[in-house]
């Protein structure tokens, strides 16, 4: 039984002339890890701000958790966790900090999260760094913990900005191990990445050229229909044509 | 050379981009000089007095509109009783009662001796010895106009012929200071917040290991801020002698050759700031809290340094802006030549060598 | 609510974790207090003057001993010429010259009248000012004495005299610090409210943590609230030891309730907490938030009443202070803590300040948006 949980019906965001995210449509079901690719610049940051409330749409429609992006943006964040390419942990606070922090604005109970900070810390290994300053953390760990804090609150759904970015690959493997155990639990994830390994990961991948969705559907379909080994060329079929390069 | 001309560039870039720092840093002095040009006085006028007049005759009447006539005050508030006179000082803006003696004609046209009584709100001292001092001088002149048919034997009259500022502008002692206080601020806080920026991006880093070297690096961070800030220096000249009347009465040149050299004692503060911060937070805090109330306080604009105890006097040696004052006071309104400053000249070029001393030997151990 | 709790444990730890913050809250004003009243004068005294005398008779001589010794004078040097006594003035070795004429003492005894030349270096306004008041003010009394020396009793008696008595309420002392330690407290309060707000702000959103805020479902108000308590209280505690140092320090005991002092405080610093809120919530960088912040900062504390009087200020200069919090505070200040005023007295003070809090607060608010 599907059920949609994100819609998004020509989703555009103009900045001046320039249109960053060109009337894009999608669905992504319930329980999904749905992948979300494209070179640097491509708009994947700008649909996905739209999408959190975090950027007023210019036109299109879309709802995420059932609710309207235009007018129900704090109902959306109810319902959803985030964590951005920018790194979003507080540095001067400690691990258990950050958690309680992040946690508290969520609305959790302060038993509730004291119980749920010492099961994940555990999880992660981390119970020894518990009152170490997050500054003080290697970036693989401080990324696993960034990301454990935005489902902390068992949101329905994830949105993760290219949350692996700069680590080497066995951090970026036990980081996905965790986007799985996440996704076993119901969580539906929205990851954009630029990584085309990880986009084997996924359950159905979009690929984004200039703004415009070029491609979508599940990896094993894409590699069919391009005729390729690996996503690596799905991707470079596609991106050729690209205008926009970098940011 | 070339990749030095290259750093200076990157930092022009950084500014230019944006857009908003940059608007902010050229307008804002604008207007805090016209601002304060025209609003600081060290003059105290309009004051609002208050009356209470038991006698209620033809000679009160005369001094009461006297008063009310003057620039100096305005006769706010007529009093019934003496118990109303706390009560006007303690809901605030009345800063004397003047209060006649009953039958205050008669026993002067018949005794030849009537009575006043001045009751200043002293809260602020020098409003109170001031505010005083003149409604004295009116009623005295008051009195002596009763005697005009029979002048008074044995005048002295003083001339008071009031130099370089005839008209006692507040502008002429307050154009010199904000002049000063901007500058050092605005200098001290671009170069030193740009480069601990770098330090939080960790771009230092980058920059530390490319070939150029230290000395050169600075001056690049440098040669920008200094740019700007004679842009600004430039800009409170041309509000000053338009819109607020300043004159520059010594040489231009000169005082703009007096400016350069302050704002390079401001930026090498703002580079020795740098060194000893690793935060933006810090250096701002540094450099604007740290500085504003020095400046302000002991620069000699607002307050006369002679009358300050001993270890204030000393301590304000160290205010680079107390000798910018004067420097700018001695050339742009006194119309004064470099024979006259050379001494504040040499002042300033040491702080600046100073200052960069400091900031070189910490560069250095921090490369090592 | 309860996020707020989350909150406000968030900006505490953080603030404790930043020793800056902490000594610009705790020592700085300790030291600035204990340092700057002394330096905030304007008593005029140790005037350099500069004196020519063409006459070298024994009234001259008697003028120059009185000068001299009324204690606001330096005698610098007998200058021949008063070209000579100008270039004085133009090294800054004399801020004041007096010319005695030739015939100084002939033409008063002969002619009945006789001049003097004050010449005022005036660039130094306040100086300039009082300066010149005090040298007229001694030779009006000179003129005084000379007059009883020579003119018959009874000719004198003739003249209708008002006699003028002065004094001076709530400070007879003429005590300039106990004028100024509440205005520089109120000074240091507004750089430190200012300052570490406006700041705050810009500072997330530079880390990023804003994006995290924002995509959370906190609202506008309850994070503003609790960007604005921590300060708020960090503003009472610098309240509270700027008090202790008047009294302990300076002996500046209030007159008035000391209760008052903290509900205005409290007023005053949600006004000024505001203020930094609404530049940190339009500031891109931290950059700009300082040089706002200084500006504003500056023009507060220049139209605030403390360094120069509102009064002699030009029209539209009043209205600037109208909307300024801090002129209300330190014209309050000095209203309690050396007037005794009560709360009737205040009471539109405290309305004006209130109702600016209100304004710059609901401003920050509809100025933050969580989303672009």
């Amino acid at each position: 039984m599907r059920e949609a949980v994100i819609t998004a019906n020509k989703l555009t965001k103009k900045f001046g002339d320039f249109i960053a995210t060109n009337e894009v449509s999608f669905e992504v079901d319930k329980g999904e890890i749905f992948g979300f690719l494209g070179a640097n610049g491509a708009g994947k940051t700008t649909a996905m701000r739209m999408l959190c409330g975090l950027s007023m749409p210019s036109s299109g429609s879309a709802t995420v958790a059932g609710f309207d992006v235009y007018k129900q943006t704090e109902k959306i964040k109810q319902n959803i966790g985030y964590m951005s390419q920018k790194f979003s942990l507080y540095e001067d606070l400690t691990v258990s900090e950050n958690i309680r922090f992040y946690a508290g604005i969520y609305g959790m109970a302060r038993q509730a999260i004291k119980e749920k900070t010492a099961q994940l810390l555990n999880q992660l290994n981390l119970t020894p760094e518990a009152n170490t300053l997050v500054k003080a953390l290697p970036l693989g760990w401080k990324q696993k913990l960034a990301f454990s804090v935005a489902i902390f609150h068992e949101p329905k759904i994830v949105f993760l900005d290219e949350p692996t970015g700069g680590v080497d690959p066995i951090t970026r493997r036990e980081f996905w191990n965790l986007i799985y155990r996440a996704a076993e639990r119901g969580i539906t994830i929205f990851v954009t990445t630029h990584y085309m390994d990880e986009a084997e990961y996924c359950n159905r991948v979009s690929i984004m050229v200039d703004g415009k969705i070029e491609a979508l559907d599940t990896p094993r379909n894409l590699k069919k229909t391009f005729n390729a080994t690996s996503m690596d060329e799905v991707f470079l079929q596609l991106a050729r044509g690209a205008k926009r390069s970098d940011d | 050379m070339k990749q030095f001309l290259i750093f200076v560039q990157k930092e022009f870039y950084h500014i230019f981009r944006d857009r908003k720092s940059l608007l902010i840093i050229i307008l804002m002095p604008i207007v805090q000089i016209i601002l304060f040009g025209f609003a600081l006085t060290n003059e105290i006028k309009d004051s609002d007095i208050a009356v209470l007049d038991e006698s209620k005759d033809v000679a009160t009447a005369e001094i009461i509109h006297r008063l009310d006539a003057s620039r100096y005050f305005n006769v706010a508030r007529y009093l019934h009783s003496q118990v109303d006179i706390e009560a006007a000082f303690k809901t605030g803006k009345i800063r004397l009662v003047v209060i006649f003696q009953n039958k205050f004609r008669e026993n002067l046209l018949h005794t030849n001796h009537a009575q006043i009584q001045l009751l200043a709100d002293a809260t602020d001292p020098n409003t109170a010895t001031t505010v005083t001092n003149y409604a004295t001088s009116i009623i005295r002149d008051y009195q002596n106009d009763l005697t005009t048919n029979t002048p008074l034997p044995y005048q002295i009259e003083p001339q008071v012929r009031m130099l370089y500022n005839p008209q006692l502008k507040g502008a002429y002692t307050f154009v010199p200071g904000v002049m000063a206080m901007i500058l050092i601020i605005i200098s001290a806080m671009m170069t030193s917040v740009s480069i601990v920026r770098e330090k939080e991006i960790n771009t230092m880093e980058v920059l530390l290991v490319s070939p150029l070297k230290p000395l050169l690096f600075i001056l690049s961070k440098a040669i920008p801020y200094m740019f700007l800030s004679l842009v600004n220096v430039s800009t409170i000249l041309i509000v000053s002698v338009t819109l607020l009347e300043v004159p520059i009465n010594g040489n231009l040149l000169l005082l703009m050759g007096e400016a350069l050299l302050f704002i390079t004692t401001a930026v090498s503060l703002g580079l020795m700031i740098s060194n000893v911060t690793s935060s933006q937070q810090t250096a701002q805090m540094i450099s604007l809290l740290g500085l504003m109330l020095p400046t302000l306080l002991l620069g000699g604009f607002m307050f006369p340094i002679e009358s300050m105890p001993k270890p204030l006097q000393v301590m304000s040696n160290i205010v680079p802006s107390k000798w910018f004052f004067i420097i700018v006071k001695d050339v742009m309104i006194k119309g004064l030549g470099f024979k006259m400053i050379w001494k504040e000249t040499l002042i300033l070029f040491g702080m600046t060598l100073f200052f960069l001393a400091i900031s070189f030997s910490k560069f250095k151990t921090r490369l090592a | 609510m309860k996020q707020l709790s989350f909150l406000l444990e968030k900006e505490f730890r953080q603030v404790f974790r930043n020793p800056a913050i902490l000594r610009s809250v705790l020592i700085m004003p300790i030291i600035q207090l204990l340092i700057f009243p002394f330096a905030a004068n304007y008593e005029v005294k140790n005037v350099l003057l500069s004196i020519v005398d063409h006459d070298h008779s024994s009234y001259s001589q008697k003028f120059i001993s009185k000068i001299t010794a009324s204690g606001y004078f330096i005698l610098t040097d007998y200058s021949p010429s008063y070209n000579k006594a100008l270039e004085a003035i133009e090294s800054d070795k004399a801020d004041l010259v007096i010319e005695i004429p030739k015939n100084f003492e002939k033409d008063l005894v002969k002619e009945t009248k006789s001049s003097m030349l004050l010449a005022v270096n005036a660039v130094n306004g306040a100086k300039a000012n009082l300066g010149g008041a005090y040298a007229a003010n001694i030779i009006r009394d000179f003129n005084q004495e000379i007059r009883l020396d020579w003119m018959t009793f009874p000719a004198f008696n003739a003249i209708p005299t008002i006699e003028i008595t002065s004094s001076n309420w709530y400070n007879p002392t003429m005590n300039y610090k106990d004028f100024m330690v509440p205005g520089i407290l109120v000074t240091l309060l507004t750089m430190i409210g200012t300052f570490l707000t406006s700041l705050n702000i810009v500072q997330e959103k530079e880390s990023g943590t804003i994006e995290q805020i924002n995509v959370s479902p906190i609202s506008k108000t309850t994070f503003i609230l609790g960007k604005l308590i921590p300060f708020w209280i960090m503003g009472l505690i610098t309240l509270t030891i700027g008090l202790l140092i008047a009294r302990l320090f300076y002996q500046i005991v209030p007159v008035g309730n000391i209760a008052l002092i903290y509900l205005f405080a409290m007023v005053f610093l949600l006004a000024l907490l505001g203020i930094g809120l609404l530049i940190s919530t339009y500031a891109e960088t931290q950059t700009q938030a300082t040089f706002v912040g200084f500006f504003v900062m500056m023009v507060f504390m220049l139209l605030g009443g403390l360094y120069t009087s509102i009064d002699s200020m030009p029209e539209w200069a009043k209205w600037i202070t109208k909307v300024n919090p801090v002129a209300y505070f330190i014209e309050v200040m000095r209203m309690i803590v050396l007037k005794g005023s009560g709360f009737a007295d205040i009471k539109y003070h405290l309305l004006a300040v209130l109702g600016l809090a209100v304004v710059f607060n609901t401003w920050a608010i509809l100025n933050y948006h969580k989303r672009s």
